[in-house]
């Protein structure tokens, strides 16, 4: 048994070292400049370059605008095909992986051709509007839109978890019985029996997005990711500081993200 | 108590129930009533249709053909949240998010109930079924058996008109199923209300209710009180299945029929002969030691007040007897018995093996 134990701590400390180590050594090369001593400029130098915030909010916006969409989708879409198909399963599944096998940049190569295709041939028809204004920088739901599809698979498996974890067809039929309608239903009975898978899918659609650069770049827009490398290019330090940032950043977001779901579970009751 | 009193208790009535799964036919032309403030047992075996029943009076399930009647009134079409019925499930089907008194409350809440009414309702239900001071607590947290005591006070909270228990106590322990049963029977009795229990426990149906309706194969095979269906089966599925028979061979002469060596009249209607079996309750069965006596004891097994005892008869064919445990002293397995009926009417069955 001690023996065991050994090896576990051995394990977790070479785990360990694997993700910490570069991560200290980025630290410290960043706060530690020769011949200067310890400095945080590199950090300072970060939030007043132009672009920051604008960046990081536009990510954001994309980020809680992809998660409502995935959600409100794939939640009654999913419990639905628990009830009513439990045979369609395998064949959503699959449909739902897709994205994983299709890498990003055939996606958005796709992706880009429609775009071009789209304006020129329905130039004289209203529909060149609706081009026009899901590629609006400053909000370009084409974006939210590809995030979507790209979140599928994650979203669908962490959804999948929850249910497997829950009778639903009991649930829903005990709540009929009790005189809610389909929707009070689900949201009344099921939902929030499915707080942790729902976390759980925001959470993975939240890094995605914010971790997402190939689309974004290639299509011509500006979030988070895009900026951080355009920024860094010219100087090591700066680079280096706003990856740790970076990480940061979207470590604070899931663990705010954890704390609100967390909340709500006590004060649920009324 | 304010709480129990529900609206004048209603009716049931299913006509001609039928319904498919695909190759498999769960009901095949069921007819049932069920009468005001009466608790009908729904029995039978496995597989035989109960809970496709039950389902279809709550709304779950609809038929292909057929039609479910409440009060004379159609509700084949109603959805299941305007049935007015209230549904006790068979696996645990408590809200696990909602502590006791909000999953009691939960119907009220649908129905747009004041919070504080509702949970002083809530209060008086959960102390109905006895979990007064357990109001706080979550489903996880509650034993099986208080679970399905809140599922109960939960079914009632609004008042249905008839109260649906599809096998609420098979996941408990004998002891619990034992006074857990003895205490929906008395809720039952108390509020009046028209209940439908399913089980595929035949003590507990008999011991419960005021009808037992056997189903097997998605039909009624009979309705009853439990007393008759007991003693005067209708037919010799009923007769095996509720209660232990043993089928003895015998030879229909004249309008009584040959068995054990005796004659004995024939009661019901007669079967095709004339060869048939003779079906006999094993409390019916004599069962004395003689040397002489060309049946032998195989097995016993003591029940209590009761010893069943396991005969061989000189033909091959196996019969059990309970005797009071003082006769049965002395009938070890191996020892030489003489098997005898009572001069009583008989049922007969068509030969089956
Ligand atoms: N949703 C369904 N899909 C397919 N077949 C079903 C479905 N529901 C029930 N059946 C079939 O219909 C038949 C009757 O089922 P039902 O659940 O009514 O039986 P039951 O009498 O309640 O049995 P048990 O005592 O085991 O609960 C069974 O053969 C079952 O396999
Ligand atoms: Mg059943």
């Amino acid at each position: 048994m001690a023996r065991l134990n050994l090896w576990r701590w051995g394990v977790l400390g070479l785990a360990g070292l694997y993700f910490l180590l570069p991560l200290a050594a980025s630290v410290v090369f960043t706060v530690d400049v020769p011949g200067q001593g310890i400095t945080f400029d590199a950090y300072t130098r970060i939030v007043s370059t132009d672009g920051f915030t604008s960046s990081l909010l536009l990510s954001l916006e994309l980020a809680a605008a992809t998660i409502a969409v995935v959600l409100l989708l794939m939640v009654p879409a999913m419990v639905a095909l628990r009830l009513g198909a439990p045979r369609l399963r395998p064949v959503v599944e699959v449909v739902c992986s897709l994205p994983l096998v299709v890498p990003p940049i055939a996606f958005v190569a796709g992706l880009g051709t429609v775009l071009k295709w789209g304006p020129e041939h329905l130039s004289r028809t209203p529909l060149f509007q609706t081009f026009v204004a899901i590629q609006n920088p400053d909000f370009p739901v084409v974006l939210v839109l590809a995030y979507v599809v790209m979140a599928l698979p994650f979203v669908y498996r962490a959804l999948d978890a929850g249910l497997r974890a829950v009778d639903v067809r009991t649930l829903v039929e005990a709540a009929r019985s009790c005189g809610a309608g389909w929707p009070q239903a689900l949201v009344r009975a099921v939902l929030p029996n499915l707080r942790g898978a729902l976390l759980n899918a925001s959470f993975l659609t939240l890094a995605l997005v914010l971790g997402e650069f190939t689309v974004a770049q290639l299509l011509g827009f500006r979030p988070f990711a895009v900026w951080i490398v355009n920024v860094s290019g010219s100087q090591a330090q700066l680079s280096v500081a706003v990856s740790v940032l970076s990480l940061l950043v979207t470590w604070v977001l899931l663990l705010a993200l954890a704390g609100v779901g967390g909340r709500t579970r006590t004060t649920s009751r009324g | 108590m304010t709480v129990t009193t529900t609206q004048k208790a209603a009716t049931v009535e299913f006509r001609g129930l039928r319904r498919e799964f695909g190759p498999t036919v769960a009901l095949d032309g069921l007819d049932l009533t069920v009468r005001p403030g009466e608790l009908l047992a729904l029995l039978g075996p496995s597989g035989c249709g109960k809970t496709t029943a039950l389902r279809m009076l709550a709304g779950f399930e609809h038929p292909d053909s057929g039609a479910v009647l409440v009060d004379g009134e159609d509700v084949t079409r109603v959805p299941a949240h305007r049935r007015d019925a209230g549904m006790v499930f068979q696996s645990y089907s408590l809200f696990p998010h909602l502590d006791a008194v909000d999953n009691v409350a939960f119907g009220l809440r649908m129905r747009k109930v004041r919070t504080v009414e509702r949970r002083s309702r809530a209060a008086e239900l959960l102390e109905l079924v006895g979990l007064t001071d357990q109001g706080g607590r979550y489903p996880h947290q509650l034993s099986g058996g208080q679970q399905q005591r809140v599922a109960l006070a939960r079914a009632l909270a609004l008042r249905p008109r008839v109260l649906l228990l599809d096998e609420p106590l098979s996941a408990l322990d004998a002891k619990v199923r034992l006074t857990l049963r003895e205490e929906i029977r008395r809720l039952q009795l108390e509020l009046g209300i028209t209940t439908l229990f399913v089980t595929h426990d035949q003590e507990e149906a008999l011991s419960m209710a005021d009808q037992v309706a056997v189903m097997h194969a998605g039909r009624l095979e009979q309705c009853a009180a439990p007393a008759e269906l007991y003693a005067r089966p209708a037919t010799p599925f009923v007769a095996e299945f509720v209660g232990t028979m043993s089928r003895l061979p015998g030879r229909l002469t004249g309008g009584e029929v040959e068995v054990l060596g005796q004659r004995l009249p024939v009661d019901g209607p007669v079967a095709a002969g004339p060869e048939v079996d003779v079906l006999v309750r094993p409390e019916a069965i004599g069962v004395r030691a003689d040397d002489e006596g060309d049946a032998r004891v195989i097995a016993t097994s003591f029940l209590g007040a009761a010893v069943r005892v396991t005969v061989r008869l000189a033909d091959g064919t196996e019969a059990k007897a309970d005797l009071p445990a003082h006769e049965a002293t002395g009938l070890g397995a191996g020892a030489a018995v003489r098997v005898s009926l009572p001069r009583r009417p008989v049922l007969v069955a068509e030969r089956t093996a």
